[in-house]
């Protein structure tokens, strides 16, 4: 039933949200530290387990994937609804870092290939 | 009652609702741009991004969500939902693929996310920003457009924060589009291993899959096997052990 995949991803995120809130407190940040990231972690884990004992049912795999596919609808929603004047008052820092970002790791990229011994096995590639 | 005001009662009370309606048809009409107007080459989800943002321009602090039609917006791109959706991507990363990424994929993701994360605090810190939760905020926009808000959001910054790093996740999804092509004959991304490095270290999933269409399409694979990882590892990394390290660094 796809209601339970929805509850489970909630228990993962309540989990989660929880864990990132303790250690919040821990370091002294008011806040929540990482919660999405070990609510994505403990979700990998039990499916991962579930998995081997033949792995969850449709229905509550749906139930998941639905809200996975409700990803990009909701950052849209979300970017629609920023105080983006003020962000504008702040300046080019968002073309200037996402640029220089993007174009310096561009140049990792040939060191990191020659880590590892490993070629990719490919059917289509010689 | 007038036509107007039935329409207006009529959405005030269904306001989620109407925007899935809006949601859907500024989806529609990005991808639809994206494939006449542009050929694909800049991505649907970075064309319906920004005129996310640009919709913004017509409210204030709330955006869109200030206009009373569109007060769902503020709910349906709310930090529940958003985070909520983004666990839920989890369900597609199959711990056992990473293994065929190889020493190489993995190291790649890490070094991307921190190499993304060092730069983008960097920049924003000589562009004037100094405390730590917003310049971690910037920083990991500068991994993706997610990681960006969840982080921000988690350490509390201001919207005006969190849409700087929005866009800078945003201009970061475009350069890697158009940007690929044009690098990839420089940094030897002709083979599946340096499109696995190549998504580890640029990690934007949109970006990286377009880039990699335009450049070779049979290497999107291999990209997108390790980009699928690293919107979750920054999410992980970003609000935690990076901003603790930024924060000693910046207190002293």
């Amino acid at each position: 039933m796809k209601i339970y995949g929805v509850a489970l991803l909630a228990f993962c995120f309540l989990a989660g949200k929880f864990l990132g809130t303790l250690l919040g407190k821990l370091i002294d940040v008011n806040g929540d530290v990482g919660g999405v990231g070990f609510a994505m972690l403990l979700l990998i884990s039990i499916n991962a387990w579930v998995n081997k004992k033949g792995g969850l049912e449709i229905g509550t795999k749906e139930g998941i994937l639905f809200w996975s596919g409700m990803y990009i609808p909701i950052i849209i929603a979300m970017a629609s609804t920023q105080n983006v004047k003020a962000a504008l008052t702040g300046g080019p820092v968002a073309l200037v870092a996402g640029t220089i970002v993007t174009l310096s790791a561009f140049f990792i990229v040939p060191v990191l290939s020659k880590i590892g011994k490993e070629q990719i096995k490919t059917d289509d590639h010689e | 009652m007038t036509m107007n005001e039935m329409i207006n009662q009529l959405i005030g009370k269904n306001g989620l609702l109407f925007a899935f309606l809006f949601v859907g048809i500024i989806m529609w009409v990005s991808f639809k741009i994206s494939a006449t107007l542009f050929n694909k080459k800049i991505p649907g989800v970075a064309l319906a991004v920004s005129i996310g943002l640009s919709l913004a321009f017509l409210g204030d602090k709330k955006g869109i969500a200030d206009l009373s039609l569109f007060s769902g917006m503020a709910f349906f791109g709310g930090s529940m939902l958003r985070d909520f959706a983004v666990v839920a991507t989890a369900m597609g990363a199959d711990v056992n693929k990473i293994k065929s990424a190889g020493l190489a994929g993995v190291l790649s993701l890490f070094v991307g996310v921190f190499w993304s994360f060092s730069i983008g605090v960097l920049c924003a810190y000589l562009l004037g920003y100094t405390d730590p939760a917003s310049l971690a905020t910037i920083g990991a926009g500068a991994c993706t457009y997610i990681v960006g808000p969840v982080t921000g959001s988690a350490l509390g910054v201001s919207s005006e924060i969190i849409a700087i790093s929005i866009a800078t996740g945003v201009v970061k999804t475009i350069v890697a589009t158009v940007g690929t092509p044009l690098f990839a004959k420089y940094i030897q991304l002709n083979n599946p291993k340096a499109a696995i490095v190549f998504g580890g270290l640029i990690g934007t999933t949109s970006g990286v899959t377009a880039g990699l269409a335009a450049t070779d399409p049979k290497l999107v694979p291999y990209g997108a096997l390790t980009a699928t990882f690293y919107t979750g590892l920054g999410c992980l990394l970003c609000p935690s052990l990076f901003y603790f390290v930024l924060r000693l660094l910046l207190n002293g």
